[in-house]
């Protein structure tokens, strides 16, 4: 299981961000050519970019890369497309994704490039943000649409531009964050939140992330360096949660070796849900920590 | 003159050059009447103070720069040297600053011919290190400073020292008044060595002030000036809590090198200094202080409001205070009982009976420059220039026992970690822990130190490894060129030449 807490944004032209970012030890990274890119740089950002994806520091440091490229139907949607895939990045992000349509035709132009570069056919992974009514009532069949998917993204600037309100205390994105996240379920991949823009805002920032994680996110995209530790420990379990699911576990492998069906702990009753929720729990303070 | 006493003056004692009584006042003149002897002092402007100095060409005049980049007394006082026809003088300000500036042009016309400071920035700095000065700036530690004073090297004749409040007769302090810096622990070593003493004092106040960090029988000469400067410029770029999350990442990596590094018990000593990254630390150290329920004995420093907060909340219990680094630490040291100033011959002179530097166990050291022997240069830029101070770097670094260099892998695009620094300010040997945003390196001389670190899960490199991958992120720096004059002479907190800085072309 790949964590995927954190998705930190980069502004695919500042050299500077790029080349260094990785010590923010974010889950994903995600360099942006979309919307973060003026128009006059956005052919520096995509050399940049390319270059940044090949460095070793990037490959050796185990993070996942991700880049948001430009819709397809822009000028600069292709050429960010050939760059990346053939540049050997983990992830295409697909900017306002409205049907699943949208994801087919990402996916043959991947698989052509992929072909024309040499590069495994399958190996460049996809995800699809959801920023309109129309991307959120399709859902589902965006998630369903390609087996490259590893997850559905909420991005709610544009989504709240199209519902005709603006962000408010977070009910305005319920139905949407409900609906992405169940889509994403019932296709068995991740679900990532909307940035949180107040980055001065700490405490609205960790409001928000108790709420996402409550609801059942993997994660939510980032826009500073500064909300990587808070999210990660928000995320983190509490040493109570470690410590229980630790006996959970170890009652699990007991009850195995004596060939239970049924096991209990403490006179509850353990099903297999529980056991993989402890498992869960445990992967995720050992990668890190718990909760401070 | 003949009377009573006279008449018991035998002539055989003359032979012992000792003279008869003639009069109270006759030998000392000022103890004649009460004005005379309350307001003998008091100097009607600057000029009339520097007559009665006694300052001739060639002499050494002293400040201090607690007011930092708010500083207003050294120009003050050279411009009207200047005027005055001064030539051929050596400065020897504890620091000097960008808002030194104008001393440039009084370089120029021969006014000063030498000078001593710890550091110096802005466009002075690039005026000598372009060759401006025939004579090298000589750069000295905090705690060297007073040992070159007290080894006869540094004499100062005359120390300018300006104040928030004095009295008539010479007690001062820099914690009450209008601009008010706080600790005055450098000019308390000049007040105590220099030949002449005259305070520069903002406001009069009535006899006797306290508390008297500059004692009345220090003090040769008072005289009012407008403003000695401005404290909202004493934090300007040095001290500030920091939002840039690349080195809020090197705090938390400091902070978890303290945690772990065996220091980390009750009754701990500290000193942050004044760069955002050390601030942080402070706040990063408080949740681990609570946590764990440890208390430091005390801080030192460069006291700073985060550390005053720790302080306050029962944290920190005593804090030492050379020079206070904003408004906050210069309230605390009014009102703190357990905040104490301290003279910077307290604070780190290597020779002094006594050093507080000697008794820290962890201080937050920065640095422009840290090559592979640990080796920290604090003074030139990646282009050659002096842009830096010594300060208590070196001082502090020699009596901990675990001097911690924070600093970023890289600044935009210069490497900080380098095969050999451009400069030596503070020897590698005394350097124990280098923390960058991308990780941590123990000085190979501490393998205890490594092991316990390695052991905490913390991120920690070679430095060769540090260095490789800087230069891979940047590529490898042209070397800088280098004239053949010497524009500043390094000396180490002993009075030994550690480095020399040589004149960059224009």
């Amino acid at each position: 299981m790949k964590l995927r807490r954190s998705m930190l944004f980069l502004p695919g032209a500042n050299a500077a961000m790029l080349s260094t970012a990785f010590v923010f030890k974010p889950d994903s990274i995600m360099f942006d050519l979309e919307d973060a890119v003026s128009l006059r740089e956005k052919d520096a950002a995509r050399i940049l970019v390319f270059h940044a994806l090949q460095m070793p520091i990037y490959r050796e440091s185990g993070m996942e890369t991700v880049v948001r490229i430009n819709p397809l139907s822009s000028p600069f949607g292709m050429e960010d497309l050939e760059a990346v895939v053939r540049a050997g990045v983990d992830v295409v992000r697909l900017p306002k994704t409205d049907t699943a349509e949208d994801v087919h035709q990402l996916e043959a132009e991947v698989e052509r490039i992929e072909r024309a570069c040499g590069r495994e056919v399958g190996s460049t992974k996809l995800m699809a943000a959801i920023e309109s009514a129309s991307g959120v009532v399709n859902a589902v069949s965006i998630a369903m649409a390609s087996k490259r998917l590893i997850g559905i993204a909420l991005a709610a600037f544009d989504y709240v531009m199209d519902m005709q309100t603006q962000r408010g205390d977070g009910s305005e994105l319920y139905y949407a964050r409900c609906a992405v996240l169940h889509a994403a379920r019932y296709a068995k991949i991740d679900a990532f939140d909307a940035v949180f823009s107040d980055v001065n805002d700490d405490a609205g920032f960790l409001k928000e992330v108790d709420l996402i994680k409550r609801l059942g996110f993997n994660g939510k995209s980032l826009i500073n360096p500064r909300q990587i530790e808070l999210l990660h420990n928000a995320f983190a379990p509490t040493d109570e949660e470690v410590d229980y699911s630790r006996r959970v576990v170890a009652a699990a492998l007991d009850g195995e070796k004596q060939g239970l069906g049924v096991i209990s702990l403490n006179g509850k009753m353990i099903d297999a849900p529980i056991i993989e929720h402890a498992r869960v729990v445990l992967r995720r303070a050992a990668a890190s920590g718990t909760r401070k | 003159m003949t009377n009573s006493t006279t008449r018991r003056f035998a002539d055989s004692l003359r032979e012992q050059a000792l003279e008869p009584f003639s009069g109270v006042a006759a030998r000392i003149a000022h103890v004649a009447t009460a004005e005379t002897r309350h307001e003998r002092k008091l100097c009607k402007n600057l000029e009339d103070a520097i007559r009665a100095s006694g300052l001739k060409d060639g002499m050494t005049i002293s400040f201090h720069h607690g007011f930092r980049e708010g500083d207003k007394t050294i120009n003050m006082v050279v411009a009207k040297l200047a005027e005055m026809g001064f030539r051929d003088l050596t400065l020897a300000p504890s620091s000097l600053l960008s808002c030194n500036t104008p001393l440039i042009e009084h370089i120029r016309a021969g006014v000063i011919r030498r000078i001593y400071t710890s550091g110096m920035r802005g466009k002075l700095a690039e005026a000598i290190s372009h060759g401006l000065m025939d004579e090298p700036v000589h750069i000295h530690s905090h705690g060297g400073r007073v040992h070159l004073m007290d080894r006869g090297e540094l004499q100062v004749d005359v120390a300018f020292l300006g104040v928030s409040t004095a009295d008539a007769f010479g007690n001062a302090n820099a914690v009450s008044g209008l601009s008010r810096c706080g600790s005055l622990g450098y000019a308390m070593v000049d007040a105590a060595r220099a030949k002449t003493v005259v305070l520069l004092a903002e406001t009069l106040v009535p006899y006797p002030n306290a508390p008297a960090s500059i004692r009345q029988d220090q003090v040769d000469l008072v005289v009012q000036v407008d403003q000695i400067g401005d404290p909202t410029k004493i934090s300007v770029g040095a001290v500030r809590m920091t939002s840039n999350p690349r080195e809020l990442l090197i705090s938390r990596f400091a902070a978890d090198v303290i945690e772990h590094s065996g220091y980390f018990e009750d009754g701990f000593s500290l000193q942050t200094g004044s760069g955002a990254s050390a601030t942080a630390v402070t706040r990063f150290l408080e949740t681990r202080m609570v946590k764990k329920g440890i208390k430091a004995g005390f801080a030192l420093g460069g006291i700073t409001g985060s550390i005053v907060d720790l302080h306050q909340k029962g944290l920190i219990a005593k804090l030492y205070d050379t020079q206070s680094f904003d408004a906050q630490a210069a309230e605390s040291l009014r009102v703190n009982p357990g905040h104490y100033e301290i003279s910077t011959n307290t604070y780190a002179n290597p020779t002094s009976k006594g050093a507080f530097s000697d008794w820290v166990n962890v201080v937050i050291l920065s640095a422009l420059e840290i090559d592979l022997d640990f080796n920290v240069n604090v003074i030139t830029g990646s282009d050659g220039v002096m842009r830096g101070a010594s300060g208590g770097h070196s001082d502090v670094a020699a009596g901990a026992n675990l001097p911690i260099v924070v600093a970023p892998l890289i600044r935009s695009r210069i490497p900080m970690v380098v095969e050999h620094v451009t400069t030596v300010v503070t020897p590698g040997e005394t350097i124990g822990v280098l923390v960058t945003d991308h990780g941590i390196a123990v000085n190979p001389n501490r393998p205890d130190l490594a092991a316990r670190l390695k052991e905490a899960g913390l991120p920690v490199f070679a430095i060769e490894e540090l260095y490789q991958r800087s230069l891979a992120l940047t590529g490898t720096p042209q070397p800088i060129k280098f004239l053949d004059k010497l524009v500043g002479v390094i000396r180490y907190r002993d009075g030994s030449v550690v480095d020399v800085v040589r004149q960059v072309p224009e």
